[in-house]
């Protein structure tokens, strides 16, 4: 079973959690961590549940409930803001019909919100999936959109 | 052997890439090859140069020619006309070059009107090839340091220098290495703080991806220096390309022996380990990233102990910033005396900027401590976009003050700052125009603060949440004077009782934001 091979793939130690999370949320078909996910680490790292559940739900990378295929990260911290995220968020919400930290009813995208990804320069940011993309408006957007819905 | 002509520089960074340099590259070493000039021109990768928001740069050398916003359809003109011909394509070219754009074509590289210390190869170099980064000067002040030099003269020449902290609280680097190295303990660890989350900030990102092997270089000596024989670098989770730049760049300098056992024939051993963050500004505070590496929920530690004497598993820990680092080794090969040439009487060095927001060209710089925000605004920035006028700056991030027009020309470097009620911070300097409205941003930056409050402690879990009912209040103009008083309150409160210095923080952007726009945000409440 994969799991296994990913646990594997890092020494039981305490300061590999945020990897094997990672990879675990990584390698899900619903990009989450899993209870059974958090259960695994926890029995591989010889810790408490608890504890494992404590860390996966402090880093704001991590999720806990499934999402959807794809998830957009809207940047909305100061720069981005100045630079019109606020009014992207409007537009992706109604777009999409859904709110922040929803997925839309066909599974296909999750919207969420972040902060600094650290592109500023070319604000207003997010990231999709893996990519981050900047200088957006909502053309673009519905570029964005449309790409990831065809290669589905 | 064939003389090379030309070398034609492509910025590959993480804005680079989604504007689509790949293909821009293939498509222009084809066009060379079908030109017949593959043996006279050189293409290089490299990392970014300064420019942030112009889709695909090239860089032209000799000439010192650059090109934005470069797609594969325009490469066969380019290369026909500038490169076979020698005809520069004005049409092609950055439109206005601002001051930091102008180099000058010596051997060494270095721009002209802006001293590069920390950014001295970003955009020079191939940032994955450790030939070009040992061709430009790489590991030689690891070199002299670990073969010619005691500890205690490396720690004394980076004291001497004056070199303070880059992260933000701008502690005596040299003074934090001597403390270090005079603790007892046969392990240590030094750890490189690339976390940055403050808003506005993306320098370390520019630095890690346009030249790791100084950071490791970096490293080296201040593991030497101190006693630490293992190094961390925890890199926040979303700078996916840092990480595999930095990754490779070890693995590189392990095979070539500046990593591992006996480095220089010196008998002192040295490696670095890659932490991956997950999404969690607190964990730029470092000993909540110490918490983080070990595994834990990145919550911040009690002081004292500092980090100093009892920080990774409770041994002795040296944590600085990834552009802290990158001045060592230029202070190591040309001296402190030679450092001290720039900057400040009581702030020597440069500072790495972000200039972001509503000017004409956002980007990175490299400047001499005590550059005014006029200069940085008007001269490197381009001034402000669509000829506007400038209402006031962010500086120093979320965590920063707003700068009114008065500021613009105080000497800025950490002391003199703080001096104004003001901050240097992360150098990220946010431009807002005269259009900009403050509440807004204030609510933005209150809203960060609530979202990234770790919770550890009451003043600032409670804190951010009350300030951003009322600042809400007061964006929907549903607010009294009551609440805009409320905003001072309760961020003094904070700053006097928060656990660290998050929530101590952010009585900075609110006491200044009224401080300059009190009438403006009184507007809007009954
Ligand atoms: C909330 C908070 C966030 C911080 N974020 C960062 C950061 O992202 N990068 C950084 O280098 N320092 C950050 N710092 C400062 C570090 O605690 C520490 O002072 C710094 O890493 C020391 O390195 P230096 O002496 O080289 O500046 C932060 C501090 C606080 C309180
Ligand atoms: S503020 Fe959005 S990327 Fe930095």
């Amino acid at each position: 079973m994969y799991k296994e091979t990913i646990l594997k793939k890092f020494e039981p130690r305490l300061d590999n959690i945020l990897y094997i999370l990672h990879e675990l949320q990584d390698n899900n078909e619903q990009h989450y961590v899993s209870k059974e996910d958090l259960k695994l680490c926890a029995d591989y790292l010889s810790v408490p549940y608890s504890f494992v559940h404590g860390v996966a739900t402090f880093y704001t990378m991590f999720s806990l409930t499934p999402r959807g295929r794809n998830i957009i990260r809207l940047c909305d911290s100061p720069p981005c803001h100045l630079m019109g995220s606020g009014s992207l968020l409007d537009y992706l919400k109604n777009k999409l019909k859904i709110d922040v930290g929803e997925t839309t009813k066909d599974g296909v995208f999750t919207l969420e919100l972040t902060s600094c990804l650290g592109v500023c320069g070319v604000a207003p940011a997010l990231m999709m999936n893996n990519a981050t993309i900047g200088k957006l408006t909502p053309e673009k957007v519905d570029a964005i959109l449309e790409e990831r819905r065809k290669s589905l | 052997m064939n003389m090379v002509r030309n070398h034609v520089l492509i910025s590959i960074d993480a804005n680079t890439i989604i504007a689509g340099a790949r293909a821009v590259e293939d498509a222009l070493i084809k066009e060379i090859a079908r030109q017949g000039l593959s043996q006279e021109i050189v293409v290089l990768e490299t990392g970014s140069v300064g420019i942030e928001d112009q889709g695909v740069v090239l860089v032209v050398y000799p000439e010192g020619i650059y090109y934005t916003n470069i797609t594969p359809a325009e490469v066969p003109e380019l290369v026909e006309e500038h490169l076979l011909k020698g005809r520069v394509v004005h049409r092609l070219m950055l439109k206005e070059t601002p001051k930091r754009f102008v180099i000058t074509k010596e051997k060494t590289g270095l721009m002209k009107e802006q001293p590069r210390i920390v950014l001295k190869n970003c955009g020079f170099i191939n940032p994955e090839s450790i030939d070009e980064a040992i061709a430009a000067d790489g590991y030689q002040a690891a070199a002299k340091a670990l073969s010619s030099m005691k500890p205690d003269e490396i720690i004394a020449e980076v004291k001497h220098a004056g070199l303070t902290g880059r992260g933000g609280a701008a502690f005596p680097t040299g003074l934090k290495w001597e403390f270090a190295s005079k603790v007892d303990n046969p392990v240590k660890y030094i750890v490189c703080n690339a976390d940055e989350g403050e808003p506005g900030t993306f320098k370390d990102r520019l630095i890690l991806e346009g030249d790791p092997h100084k950071l490791i270089e970096s490293m080296i000596i201040g593991g030497y220096a101190t006693g630490a024989t293992k190094g961390f670098v925890y890199i926040r989770g979303e700078y996916e390309l840092s990480i595999e730049r930095l990754e490779k760049a070890i693995a590189d300098a392990r095979s070539y022996g500046l990593l591992g056992t006996n480095i220089f024939d010196s008998g002192f051993d040295f490696d670095i380990t890659v932490m991956k963050g997950a999404g969690a500004y607190v964990c730029g505070e470092e000993t909540a990233l110490i918490e983080s590496i070990e595994g834990k929920r990145g919550h911040p530690r009690n002081k004292p102990p500092y980090p100093i004497t009892a920080g990774l598993w409770g041994k002795p820990t040296i944590v600085n910033n990834v552009e802290t680092l990158s001045n060592i080794p230029e202070i190591i090969l040309k001296g402190a005396e030679n450092f001290k040439k720039y900057g400040t009487e009581k702030c020597s060095g440069t500072k790495v900027y972000t200039i972001l927001g509503h000017v004409a060209t956002p980007g990175l710089i490299e400047t001499e401590m005590g550059t005014t925000l006029r200069d940085i605004i008007f001269e490197y920035g381009g001034g402000i976009k669509d000829g506007k006028r400038f209402k006031c700056a962010l500086v120093g991030g979320a965590a920063g003050a707003f700068l009114g027009p008065d500021m613009l020309d105080v000497k800025m470097d950490f002391v003199n700052l703080r001096e104004y009620a003001a901050a240097l911070g992360s150098g990220a300097i946010l431009v807002m125009d005269e259009d900009t409205d403050i509440v807004d941003m204030l609510k933005s930056v209150l809203h960060f603060f609530k979202h990234e409050s770790c919770g550890h402690c009451v003043p600032c879990r409670l804190g951010t949440a009350r300030l951003v009912e009322l600042i809400d209040r007061i964006a929907a103009s549903k607010g009294t004077s009551k609440d805009v008083e409320g905003l001072t309150r309760i961020s003094e409160t904070m700053k006097d009782t928060s656990f660290c210095p998050l929530g101590q923080s952010l009585i900075l952007p609110v006491s200044s934001s009224l401080k300059y726009f009190k009438d403006e945000i009184l507007a809007r409440v009954q």
